[in-house]
């Protein structure tokens, strides 16, 4: 333990640097970006920490933090980190310094807002990671979706409302079931131990009858699918994406598609193992679908951002697979596809949004013959699509071979059919750099593009470096978070046994009732 | 210090990278051509160190780092040198030096001079990790890293939309494989624990059942189909002509694509294990050796001869290796990289010499004009139809002997077809381009140069090696010839090598005399149709129309893929996205959506905002709950 709050500090120090962003008197737009800058800058240096002074084998949290927040019904602030949170964390922290950086020169109006956004956007993100209470995780999960509903409402495209209320309403869709799951599971606990908690280590503890998992998991597994997204429920990404703002893209993908497998990793999965046990083929199945369909779709788009957003469906179907496998490559696979997604896939749509601020225009067929007019672009755009490739020796690789490589384990047949991913994603991701940057130059007005700016070069050098860090030397990373993911297995395992066994002598099953009961006893 | 060797080329990469325009071409040439050099240098040291070893212990192991380490699973980067890898790493580079030698002077002109030797160098660094890994897993990287500058370096013209059509194809067909290949390689992590060369051949024996070992080697044998393009993944490497004829010399010949026979040679252990596998690799191996050889002879373009006649050779490798002769395998790798670099650089000094017109009906008669280019293309023609005591006579026997002497005889047949037909197109080749009279355009005429000594003289070296390359490999030697001794580490591991079949010297002689007769038969026939009667081509080709066109149209295997696979995959990308995630989730999502907007729309019309309206709702209320409780 510090004796600074560095997880508090993390959390409320965007959210701060947000509202003094908010205060800045009118017509101070261009420093604003500044400012934001400088925040995000900070907030990213003061999460070092979590790299460098969170202990990988150590038991439990670290960094803990527990004050009660409404002690009539046992709701407490709890924060703390382990590998994984502290890993997401830090890409949460970096991915913003990015995006801040990234958005200089697109946001043209309301920039004070936009930024202020971000920031709280961000400590949303971070709150979510931290949390460990089931209520306080909920508040955080949903206050992200403000801001984000916001920067796409407001900054977005054409079609920007159609855009947000879809993002919104989908999500709220989820997380409602998820509030009501939490809700009914409070009582339960409340009345098996007798102390009113939503701690998620007292959910960990206490042992559930297999049939009763069932209703638990579906609600929260609903919640988190949507945000993964999984197939069928992804149909918002696309659309989210296309009318983000730049930065609202690289957010929502690098961050907060992470939550949903996060969501799984932390709370479906340990807390209803038996439930888990049932539907991981049917999940799997569907993360394999949800990895060829992506790729299929993604092939015939005509809009970059689009295709950028359905590689992503592909992306995480390998997140939620490599989960499903169950064993340890899978879940390092899966922690490790969602690290470089989220860099990669980021780049991307800044890579697409650099364009798309000098041509104005994000249709594949606008282009052609760039590498002519701007070949440091063409550069990294080929070695963030290679990386998205998963070209060995790039971070991609390393979680997609991982991930594959559990899931063999687990059953052939899932790598097998996953394994095409591998094949689909070089022809949609080649063909559209063939389409953009190949060729001869088909518009005159792309002769006229300016090549990246020194601020641009310094927004996509620490992202490449990361690419062939991530992929040449992962093991600082896997070291970081097999300990916590391993314990994760452990907890699975141990408490589905449990269940499993004792599920004739469990006393709390007799006044356990059923989810539609629990429901109609809410206060 | 194996590591150096494969990070020398990559130094040079990021040198490159990060001097910029500062090096001007003459540094970038330097550059280039010297970390190729100075990897050839440390690569002899090493394996002259290697020889001087007694035999058991020419092993020689290096790890670097930690690749990754998850569960019980580990991988490393580590380097291992033994004979097998020592002769891939001679070759590669050797033949490597050469060929950036010749590409300063070929490319001198291209105002991307340094974009491709920073491609080039990639390539080298890629391959060197290939060759030189000590697991499966390190060498995928290589793999599909040389894989990567294939299709950098055959869209290297990326405005030409053919050469950038042509580097995705094959980046996407090998990746075909390489699925194939990465599927083999979780297998032998479940079966074996490891990826690491020693530590699976070691457990493959006991670890196995037939079954499985057959899947996991037909698995890795489909990454190898896709690298060296063997049937059903060749259809690339013809389109990759597209890039610059070093490339084609290096990658597209001498290097690269001969990867999936260096696989097969460095897995034997599990490929003797499963005869199956071994049955199916020798048919593929004969089969695209004679359809491509057969497509060869209707081609009119002088890299396409030479691509067909490559992925022919290429058969020829897995014959070897599909009758279990690994050696000989690799033996033709060797004596093919000397002469088919040869003709490809000789190809390019044409192709240079002539303003890049490819096409050998606008050529002929060129012999006086280019002598040096004529001679050494000359030797290489004869090394590759088979004439004696040139190299690709005696790795070509030896594979034809031991598809013999193990009983194949179908194969064998196969075989001897083959070097007919490779005899009659290559002597077309050289006979359309060099003799006979020229059918030169005025102004390529004009421009006729032989090309400046960066170009000749590793030609003339080339063509030194493809004379004497194949004396390590002399026949009739008691334990086997030079170069089978030096593999004989390597392949007599797993206890199967020592199944030499021994046929009598009589047969043995009744072979060389048959595959020497057919090739001459070959070069006759050529002879007389397109030099000495040329009306006697024009004649057979209106004989056999129907023939000529399918030779000519390659049998039409892409259009049978574009019409079989691309074009109803794209159909259904397009159906998904537009029925299924438009119509049905969305018309869900939003139909949903329209739902409550139209309930509420409902719901709105109660809320008048007029008391007497609400009045009468309460009082209607009131007169339900009488009426509900009186009854």
């Amino acid at each position: 333990m510090t004796s600074l709050p560095l997880l508090s500090f993390l959390v409320f120090f965007p959210l701060v640097a947000a509202v003094l962003l908010a205060l800045l008197p009118r017509g101070a737009e261009r420093s604003a970006r500044l400012w934001a800058t400088l925040a995000a800058a900070i907030e990213f240096v003061a999460s070092l920490p979590l790299w460098w002074r969170v202990v990988p084998g150590a038991p439990g949290f670290q960094f803990e933090e527990k004050v009660a927040w409404i002690p009539s019904i046992g709701a407490q602030y709890h924060l703390g980190v382990d590998g994984v949170s502290g890993l997401l964390a830090l890409l949460t922290t970096f991915m913003t310094f990015i995006a801040v950086l990234g958005a200089w020169s697109s946001v043209e109006k309301r920039s004070r807002e936009f930024y202020a956004l971000l920031l709280a956007l961000e400590a949303g993100m971070l709150g979510t990671f931290f949390c460990l209470d089931l209520l306080l995780f909920y508040v955080f999960w949903e206050a992200m979706l403000i801001p984000m509903y916001l920067l796409i409402g407001v900054w977005g495209g054409q079609r920007r409302v159609y855009a947000a209320v879809k993002f919104f309403l989908y999500t709220m869709a989820g997380s409602v079931l998820m509030l009501v799951a939490i809700l009914s599971l409070y009582h339960v606990q409340k009345q098996w131990s007798g102390v009113p908690s939503f701690d998620l280590t007292a959910f960990y503890a206490m042992p559930m009858a297999p049939a009763q998992q069932l209703w638990y998991f579906l609600a929260f597994a609903f919640a988190f699918a949507i945000k993964v997204p999984m197939w069928p429920l992804h149909t918002w990404l696309p659309d989210a994406h296309v009318e983000a703002p730049t930065a609202g893209s690289v957010i929502l993908a690098a961050v907060l598609l992470k939550m949903g497998a996060y969501g799984f990793l932390r709370f479906a999965m340990p807390m209803f193992p038996n439930a888990l046990m049932v539907c991981a083929p049917w999940i799997a199945w569907i993360s394999i679908i949800g990895i060829v369909y992506g790729a299929v779709v993604a092939m015939v788009q005509p809009d970059l951002k689009k295709l950028v957003a359905y590689s992503s469906v592909s992306h995480m179907g390998f997140c939620m697979l490599g989960l499903m496998a169950m064993n340890a490559q899978g879940f390092a696979g899966s922690m490790m596809t969602m690290l470089s997604h989220g860099v990669s896939t980021g780049a991307l749509f800044l890579l697409v949004g650099v364009i798309y601020e000098r041509r104005h225009t994000r249709a594949i067929a606008d282009f052609g013959g760039l590498w002519k007019v701007v070949p440091v672009f063409s550069a990294i755009f080929l070695i963030v699509t290679l990386s998205s490739i998963g070209l060995p020796g790039t971070n991609g690789f390393v979680g997609e071979f991982l991930v594959l490589l559990g899931a063999f384990k687990t059953k052939v047949a899932w790598a097998a059919v996953a394994a095409t991913g591998v094949i689909l994603s070089a022809c949609y991701m080649l063909w559209m750099f063939q389409r953009v940057v190949f060729g001869p130059i088909t518009h005159e007005e792309n002769r006229r593009m300016s090549d990246l700016t020194l601020r641009e070069r310094l927004v996509f050098a620490p992202i490449i470096l990361l690419i062939f860090w991530m992929g040449v030397a992962p093991q600082p990373f896997l070291d970081r978070m097999q300990p916590a993911l391993d314990r994760t297995i452990e907890l699975t395992q141990s408490r589905a046994m449990q269940s499993a066994m004792s599920q004739s002598d469990l006393p709390g099953v007799s006044i356990m009732t059923s989810p539609a009961d629990t429901v109609g006893v809410r206060p | 210090m194996i590591a150096i060797i494969p990070a020398l080329p990559l130094a040079a990469v990021l040198l490159n990278l990060l001097l910029g325009d500062r090096l001007g071409k003459r540094g970038t040439a330097w550059l280039a051509c010297g970390s190729v050099l100075a990897a050839f240098g440390f690569a002899l040291r090493a394996v002259l160190h290697l020889a001087s070893l007694p035999e058991h212990d020419r092993q020689l192991t290096e790890l670097a780092w930690t690749w990754m380490r998850v569960g019980d699973f580990s991988a490393d980067v580590a380097f291992l040198l033994d004979p097998l890898s020592a002769v891939m790493v001679l070759v590669v580079t050797g033949v490597g030096s050469l060929i950036h030698v010749y590409a300063t002077g070929y490319m001198s002109h291209d105002p991307s001079f340094r974009r491709f030797f920073l491609y080039l160098n990639l390539f080298m660094f890629a391959m060197l990790t290939l060759v030189l890994a000590d697991n499966y897993l390190l060498m995928f990287v290589g793999w599909e890293g040389v894989g990567l500058c294939s299709y950098l370096l055959i869209g290297f013209w990326y405005e030409r939309p053919s050469a950038a059509e042509a580097g995705k194809k094959a980046f996407i067909v090998n990746r075909i494989g390489d699925f194939g290949f990465m599927l083999g390689a979780f297998m032998l992590i479940t079966h074996t624990g490891s990826l690491n060369f020693e530590r699976v051949f070691a457990a493959a024996p006991a670890a196995f059942t037939t079954g499985a070992i057959t899947l996991a080697t037909l698995l890795l044998f489909l990454g190898a189909t896709g690298k060296s393009a063997q049937i059903p993944l060749f259809t690339w490497l013809p389109d990759a002509m597209e890039g610059p004829t070093p490339v084609s010399a290096l990658i597209h010949a001498a290097t690269m694509v001969t990867a999936g026979v260096y696989l097969l040679a460095r897995s034997h252990v599990l490929f003797e294990l499963a005869p199956t596998t071994m049955q199916v690799v020798a048919i593929i191996g004969a089969a695209t050796a004679l359809m491509a050889a057969t497509i060869g002879l209707a081609q009119n373009d002088i890299k396409r001869v030479l691509a067909y006649s490559t992925v022919s050779q290429l058969g020829y490798m897995f014959m070897a290796c599909g009758v279990g002769a690994f050696g000989a395998g690799i033996f033709h790798v060797m004596t093919h990289a000397f002469f088919k670099a040869l003709l490809f650089l000789g190809a390019g000094s044409v192709i240079h010499a002539m303003s890049n017109e490819q096409d050998m009906r606008r050529m002929g008669g060129l012999a006086p004009r280019l002598p040096l280019t004529h001679g050494t293309m000359a030797v290489a023609t004869l090394a590759i139809a088979g004439v004696p005591f040139l190299a690709g006579f005696f790795s070509k026997d030896e594979i034809l002997h031991a598809a013999w002497a193990s009983g194949h005889r179908g194969i064998w047949l196969a075989g001897i077809v083959g070097a007919c037909l490779t005899a009659f197109y290559m002597t077309r080749l050289y006979v359309l381009t060099f003799r006979g009279p020229s059918r030169v355009s005025h102004e390529a005429e004009h421009h006729l140069h032989e090309s400046p000594a960066s170009m000749t003289v590793p030609l003339v070296i080339l063509a030194v090696l493809s004379v004497v390359g194949g004396y390590v490999g002399m026949p009739f030697q008691e334990g086997g010839h030079a170069f089978e001794r030096w593999l004989h580490p390597v392949l007599s591991a797993g206890g199967h090598a020592a199944a030499h079949h021994e046929v009598s010297r009589a047969t043995e002689w009744t072979l060389i005399v048959m595959s020497v007769g057919v090739a001459l038969v070959g070069i006759l026939l050529a002879l007389r149709s397109y030099l000495w009667n040329p009306a006697m081509a024009t004649a057979l080709r209106a004989r056999f129309e129907g023939v000529h066109r399918v030779l000519e149209n390659k049998y039409w295997v892409d259009e049978f893929y574009d019409a079989l696979v691309v074009r109803p995959f794209v159909g259904i990308s397009e159906w998904l996205w537009r029925f299924w995630d438009a119509r049905v989730v969305d018309g869900l999502v939003n139909g949903i959506g329209y739902t409550f907007e139209g309930g509420s729309a409902i719901l709105k019309l109660f809320q008048t905002g007029f008391v007497g309206t609400y009045a009468l709702f309460i009082t209607l209320g009131v007169i339900a709950l009488f009426l509900h409780f009186l009854r």
